[in-house]
C-alpha cells in the first residue's frame, strides 16, 4: 500500500517536471531537435537538470542492498548492445521526430484534453500491444 | 518559434531527476515511462498496481500544479492526424523493442552509465534530429 501511494506521488512529481519544463509541448521538443532551424536548447537543459538529481540517486542506490521500502532492486544488468535495442531506439527516434511526443510527455498531456494527444496515445498503446505479437514480445 | 526557457527547463529537469532518484531509492525501480506503461498493458494483476498508480500520478501531477496557478504550457501539435498515428505506432513499438524511452534510457540509464542506455539515447536523438531535418528542411513540411 505504501509502495502504491509512493508510486502515485513519484508519478506526480515526474509529470509536474514535464509540465514545468514545457516538455509536454511537442513544438518545444521539436525546437530542440531542429538544429538547422530556430534552435531552442531547452530540452538539453531539462536532460542536464534531470541528470544532476538522478546521478546521485542511482549512486546512492548502488550502495544499498535493498530499496528503502523493501523488496529488491530491479535494475537491468545487461550490457550488450544488440540489434533489437538499436532498431527499437531508431524506430522510436523516427516517431519522436515526426510528432515531438515521447511516452512521458504524451501521457502527462492527457489531462489537457487536447484531442490529438488522445490520438497519439491510442496509437502508442496500439504500437506497444503490437510488439507483443512478436515471439520476443510475449511475456 | 519557441523561445529558450532555461530556468523552467532546469527546474523541471531537476524535478524529473528527483522523481527518478526517489523511485530507485525507495522502490528499487527504474522510472521509465514506456516500460511502466508496457508492463501495465501486459500485467493488470496485483503486481501491476504500482504501475497504474505511477501513470495516474503522471497525469494528475500536471493537473494539480495547473490548479495551483502555474501557467499551462501550450500544447502545439504540428503533425497531422495520419502522421500522429504513424508516429504513435512507431514510438509504442520502438520503445518496447528497444526496452526504453527518454526517461528509462535517457535519464535513468544515462545516470547509471548503462552502455545499452547510452547507445539507445544516442540512437534515438540522432534519428529524431535527422527526421526533423528531413521533414522541416528537405521535404519542407
Amino acid at each position: 500500500m505504501v509502495s502504491i501511494l509512493f508510486s502515485l506521488l513519484t508519478g506526480m512529481l515526474f509529470g509536474s517536471g514535464l509540465y514545468v519544463s514545457q516538455m509536454m509541448n511537442p513544438a518545444k521538443v521539436l525546437g530542440f531537435l531542429d538544429f538547422a532551424g530556430n534552435w531552442d536548447p531547452t530540452l538539453g537543459l531539462v536532460m542536464l537538470g534531470a541528470l544532476v538529481t538522478a546521478v546521485p540517486g542511482f549512486a546512492l542506490a548502488r550502495r544499498r542492498t535493498e530499496p528503502i521500502l523493501g523488496g529488491k532492486f530491479r535494475i537491468p544488468d545487461r550490457s550488450d548492445i544488440d540489434l533489437p535495442l538499436v532498431t527499437g531506439a531508431a524506430l522510436f527516434g523516427l516517431g519522436w521526430g515526426l510528432s515531438g511526443f515521447c511516452p512521458g510527455p504524451a501521457l502527462a498531456a492527457l489531462g489537457t484534453g487536447v484531442t490529438n494527444v488522445y490520438v497519439f496515445v491510442t496509437a502508442m498503446v496500439a504500437g506497444m500491444l503490437s510488439y507483443r505479437l512478436l515471439p520476443s514480445g510475449r511475456p | 518559434m519557441h523561445e529558450f526557457t532555461p530556468v523552467s527547463g532546469v527546474v523541471g529537469g531537476l524535478m524529473i531527476g528527483t522523481a527518478a532518484s526517489l523511485f530507485i531509492l525507495f522502490e528499487g525501480r527504474i522510472a521509465g515511462i514506456s516500460g511502466i506503461l508496457g508492463g501495465a498493458l501486459s500485467s493488470l494483476g496485483k503486481e501491476g498496481y504500482w504501475r497504474i498508480a505511477f501513470l495516474l500520478g503522471l497525469v494528475l501531477g500536471p493537473l494539480l500544479i495547473a490548479g495551483a496557478g502555474f501557467s499551462r504550457p501550450e500544447i502545439v501539435i504540428d503533425a497531422s492526424v495520419p502522421v500522429l498515428i504513424v508516429a504513435g505506432l512507431l514510438v509504442g513499438f520502438g520503445t518496447r523493442l528497444g526496452n526504453g524511452c527518454t526517461s528509462g534510457h535517457g535519464v535513468c540509464g544515462v545516470a547509471r552509465a548503462s552502455p545499452r542506455s547510452v547507445a539507445a539515447t544516442i540512437t534515438f536523438f540522432a534519428v529524431a534530429t535527422v527526421t526533423v531535418f528531413a521533414t522541416r528542411h528537405v521535404l519542407g513540411g
